[in-house]
């Protein structure tokens, strides 16, 4: 059962050949086995997933079943659960529990899904490893069965991992620069980040309120899609989300892909872009071509200039975005403040790990009297050209594709200390949030028996073409269906 | 030396609507601590801030009553600085692009000149909540400071003018006028003591005639036209000391005691924050067309200027007595309420800034708290107006009606006793007893040839009168007849 999408126990469910309490415990029992080795999940709900489960039962029961009536998945631990503990993968927030859902949670109640629990995370989602979670680091289940603990990437590590190990079927992810698509490309699975302002962010804690965007990491485009209808749309508690119609995203999968203009950005393919990588991702555009679609090179002139643009807007939000972390109200609290100077300054540096306080230092730099016209103006300048960038390309091709990532899962600690190379793990994907456009990256291969992803960029509001562009790809492909040993 | 004193002023105006400016909390003064906090007030991690619509139909309308351009695109900002009270560690408010562009306010003076001040620009921003230093302590006796987040969020304007002013009188002048639009527009209860207008004043001195501007010091939170009016006095007279020592003046922002006359610095500009202003990442720009605006010029109700004129024209009031009057929308109401039941509206100007002015200063009372209506005030000069109370009586009828005693004039007038006697047979034949009692006295009276002499002699015999007629006979008819039956 465990190796099922989402669509699949959908139908099982609904046929009655399994009830949602059955497939949650068998869910929970595989989950708090397997999980002792991935380190995935900060929390498991065990009693609330059961509950939920029941609950499933019964009105699917009484005919008022959706799609998602019943099936398990889990959120990533950024979304605020009510009574539930919503750490964010900090000890900031280690005994923070929200007296609120995320809207994005409420709407996945109101479906019915079964939460099994929140995954890993880097802390405050700033992270490309999923290694500076409070929590300990979450393992890549590639590469285990040769004695290898590789990252699983981040910031949305343990969602990721939990999909590619099944231990659950889908989960919800957010994406700042890179956060959904590149964990995606490193565990073999599809992650989907949809159009900035497509999916609420009420209720889901904040890194970078201009780039940050919740969305969906799952076994295939079915599934993410059958995930986006349920997290997008307008939210009048969000005032950055947009007042657009919803379709239903699982309704054009099937269309053919004939005629369809695909754009390799050459900034992408150029330099030191590694070979096998190269080979992977021109291999799966190939199998496009077989589908009917054409292929053509365009240019993202001001490509290069997304990672430092990036690096100095993220931490300048950032840094005012947690704030509001000062021990005052909630979440961590210094021992024994002297006074209130010593309850910020303490709280502050024994609550948030190394790679959070950079980015607050960084931010706050670049916000700083006599750096700000040189730092963040500059940034915003960058920013909108990048912005037109897109929109110049999106004149002569419908999508753009890439590789997701420059190279496949790193080895733990390989490069958890020397940021600058971290950073430039989303030299592919930062890009794409400073423009607020949607994007993915499906399973398209493996060098040395690790996964790597396609990422496939669409136009603003275009999620349902990017899914049918990743699902007709997963119709001629398995590459998403095969699992880590 | 001779100095030319500068004086520019910030006020922020607490904006009357229902929620605050980014939540749906209520923004009602004086609830238990921290009731009036939701998630988004307690900046709880996830939550967002959500504009509340009528802040900026208030803004609006404070921008078309100040003469000013309003921003099409205004922009909402992050001001960056950590205290308890500012739950998510910044203040938002605009800095760039604030929604009312300059503008301006005609005041009057006393010596019946008028002078323009010129605001600079009026943003939105939230207020933060309150730090209640010294009411806590921990086991040990420690003090601790208690945080109240009701306030936190409650939209403000804040109001900035060019340094326009030239000492303490046009200050209070402006602050008064300001104060009298914005209730007038119904956008802030104006209720000073409780925080809903608050001023700081910038001030500096320069030598007469000079052009260049001296260093400025701001004294921050006057919550009052009396102390805002002392602190300046006090400051100019700070300023000018040192000054004329041969010292120079620290750029700094102070805070005045007034229950003590005192300042002290707070902060100098080297310990000033670095705000680190950026645009607010959660907010869109707040676009206004002019649909908007169109509707909001259509709400304005009537301002101070154009009620003044209608008070000249309509009441023939004086200049000074319209503009008094005008300038305060729940006093001009009360007016006219007055005049209106009372068909004199001189008269019924003159007690409602004599006698019912006086009393609620005394008490410390705002038009809204008076226990008598501006009808009641109007049955009352109704009653003086034809005669059938003394000013005397009517002084114990608003007493009467100030107390409580009877909410009917003639009531009161009946239970007092107060009714005059106008009958002039009557009122004849005490006088002419009287005066058959006084026979030295008129005798003085008719040989005295100094008529202001003359004129005291009658007051002396008015005592007498008042009591023959048990306090009821009409003064101004007693003194008619006395004179006629004197002189005669």
């Amino acid at each position: 059962m465990h190796n099922k999408s989402v669509a699949e126990l959908s139908r099982e469910l609904e046929s009655g050949k399994i009830s949602s309490v059955e497939l949650t415990r068998e869910y929970l029992g595989r989950l708090k086995k397997e999980d002792e080795q991935l380190n995935s999940f900060i929390s498991i709900t065990e009693e609330q997933a059961l509950a939920d489960a029941h609950a499933a039962d019964e009105q699917r029961a009484a005919g008022k079943a959706t799609p998602w009536t019943g099936v398990p998945f889990a959120h990533k631990d950024i979304f605020c659960t009510n009574g539930v503990a919503t750490t964010c993968g900090s000890k900031m927030l280690a005994n923070f529990v929200p007296p609120y859902d995320a809207t994005v949670t409420e709407n996945f109640r109101q479906a019915g899904a079964v939460c099994l629990g929140k995954t890993n995370m880097d802390e405050f989602a700033m992270g490309s490893s999923t290694e500076s979670s409070y929590f300990g680091a979450t393992t890549n289940p590639w590469g285990l069965s040769r004695g290898e603990k590789r990252v699983p990437g981040g910031s949305s590590g343990g969602s990721a991992a939990a999909v590619a190990a099944r231990l659950v079927p889908a989960a919800t992810a957010t994406d700042t620069g890179g956060s959904i698509r590149q964990p995606a490309a490193l565990c073999g699975v599809t992650g989907l980040k949809p159009t900035y302002g497509r999916v609420s962010r009420y209720g889901m804690i904040a890194f970078a309120s201009s780039l940050d965007q919740g969305g969906a990491l799952a076994r295939s485009a079915e599934d993410a899609a059958l995930m986006l209808n349920v997290m997008a749309g307008f939210d009048p508690k969000d005032s950055t989300s947009l007042e657009r119609e919803v379709p239903d995203y699982t309704a054009t999968l099937n269309e053919p892909l004939k005629g369809l203009r695909i754009g390799l950005p050459k900034e992408y393919f150029a330099g030191n872009l590694d070979s096998a990588m190269e080979q992977q991702v021109r291999s799966a555009i190939r199998e496009y071509e077989k589908l009917g679609a054409t292929v053509k090179e365009v240019s993202l002139p001001h490509a290069n200039l997304a990672i430092a643009a990036y690096y100095v807007i993220a931490p300048a939000e950032a840094s005012a975005n947690l704030s509001r972390f000062d021990g005052a109200r909630y979440g961590y609290r210094c021992d024994d403040p002297k006074d209130l100077m010593d309850m910020y300054t303490r709280t502050r540096a024994e609550g948030f790990g190394a790679e959070v306080k950079r980015r607050i230092l960084v931010g706050t730099y670049a916000l700083s009297a006599g750096y700000f016209d040189a730092y963040y103006l500059k940034a915003q300048k960058v920013r909108r050209l990048i912005q037109q960038d897109f929109i110049d390309a999106f004149k002569e091709v419908d999508v753009l594709m890439s590789p997701t990532t420059p190279s496949p899962a790193f080895v733990q600690g390989e490069k958890s200390n020397d940021p600058v190379t971290m950073y430039l793990e989303d030299v592919f994907t930062v890009a794409i949030n400073l423009a607020g456009i949607p994007a993915m990256s499906v399973p398209a291969g493996f060098i040395d028996g690790l996964p790597v992803g396609l990422q496939i960029i669409g136009d603003y509001f275009s999620e349902a073409r990017l899914l049918n562009a990743a699902h007709q790809f997963q119709q001629v492909t398995d590459w998403h269906q095969r699992e880590p040993q | 030396m001779q100095w030319d004193i500068v004086i520019g002023l910030e006020i922020h105006v607490q904006l009357a609507t229902r929620t605050k400016i980014f939540s749906g909390s209520s923004t009602a003064y004086g609830a238990e601590p921290n009731t009036q906090a939701n998630a988004v007030d307690l900046a709880m991690p996830g939550t967002l801030p959500v504009p509340n619509e009528q802040a900026f139909r208030y803004a609006v309308m404070f921008g078309l009553a100040v003469n000013a351009e309003i921003e099409r695109r205004s922009v909402f900002e992050r001001k960056n600085y950590f205290y308890p009270d500012l739950p998510k560690g910044y203040q938002t408010t605009q800095l760039e692009r604030p929604i009312v562009g300059p503008g301006y306010v005609d005041i009057d003076l006393a010596n019946g000149k008028s002078k323009r001040v010129r605001i600079h620009h009026a943003h939105l921003e939230e207020d933060a909540g309150k730090s209640l230093h010294d009411s806590f302590y921990d086991e040990l006796g420690h003090g601790m400071t208690g945080i109240d987040l009701n306030r936190a969020g409650t939209p403000l304007i804040e109001v900035v003018t060019e340094p326009d002013m030239t000492n303490a009188e046009e200050a209070v002048a402006f602050a008064k006028k300001l104060h009298g639009i914005v209730t007038s527009l119904g956008i802030c209860d104006g209720d000073m003591s409780q925080g809903s207008m608050r001023f700081d004043v910038n001030i500096s001195l320069k030598p007469k005639g000079s052009e260049t501007l001296g260093t400025r010091t701001e004294t921050k939170n006057l919550n009052s036209f009396r102390f805002m009016e002392q602190a300046i006095a006090h400051e100019v007279e700070r300023q000018m000391d040192i000054l004329e020592d041969g010292g120079t003046i620290v750029q700094e922002t102070r805070l005045y005691n007034g229950d003590r006359d005192e300042s002290r610095s707070m902060r100098t500009k080297e310990e000033a924050n670095d705000y680190r202003y950026f645009p607010c990442p959660d907010l869109l720009p707040v676009e206004i067309d002019d649909a908007f605006i169109d509707e909001a010029r259509n709400s304005l109700p009537e301002l101070p200027d154009a009620r003044k004129a209608r008070f000249m024209e309509q009441y023939s009031l004086n200049d000074y007595d319209a503009g008094l009057l005008a300038g305060d929308s729940r006093l001009a109401a009360f007016f006219e309420a007055a005049a209106e039941r009372g068909k004199d509206a001189k008269l019924a100007a003159n007690w409602v800034q004599g006698e019912f002015s006086a009393r609620l200063n005394a008490e410390e009372k705002s038009v809204d708290d008076s226990p008598i209506s501006g009808a009641q005030l109007g049955d009352l000069v109704v009653r003086i107006a034809d005669n059938t109370i003394s000013s005397a009586g009517a002084k114990k009828v608003f007493e009467a009606l100030w107390a409580g005693e009877n909410d009917n004039v003639d009531a009161i007038i009946d239970a007092k006793g107060l009714k005059q006697v106008s009958d002039t047979g009557e009122l004849e034949k005490m006088v002419d007893e009287v005066l058959a009692s006084m026979p030295d006295q008129v005798a003085q009276y008719q040989q005295e040839s100094d008529p202001k002499k003359q004129k005291k002699m009658l007051g002396g015999l008015m005592g007498p009168l008042m009591k023959a007629s048990k306090g009821q006979g009409n003064p101004k008819l007693f003194n008619e007849i006395l004179v006629r039956k004197l002189g005669g």
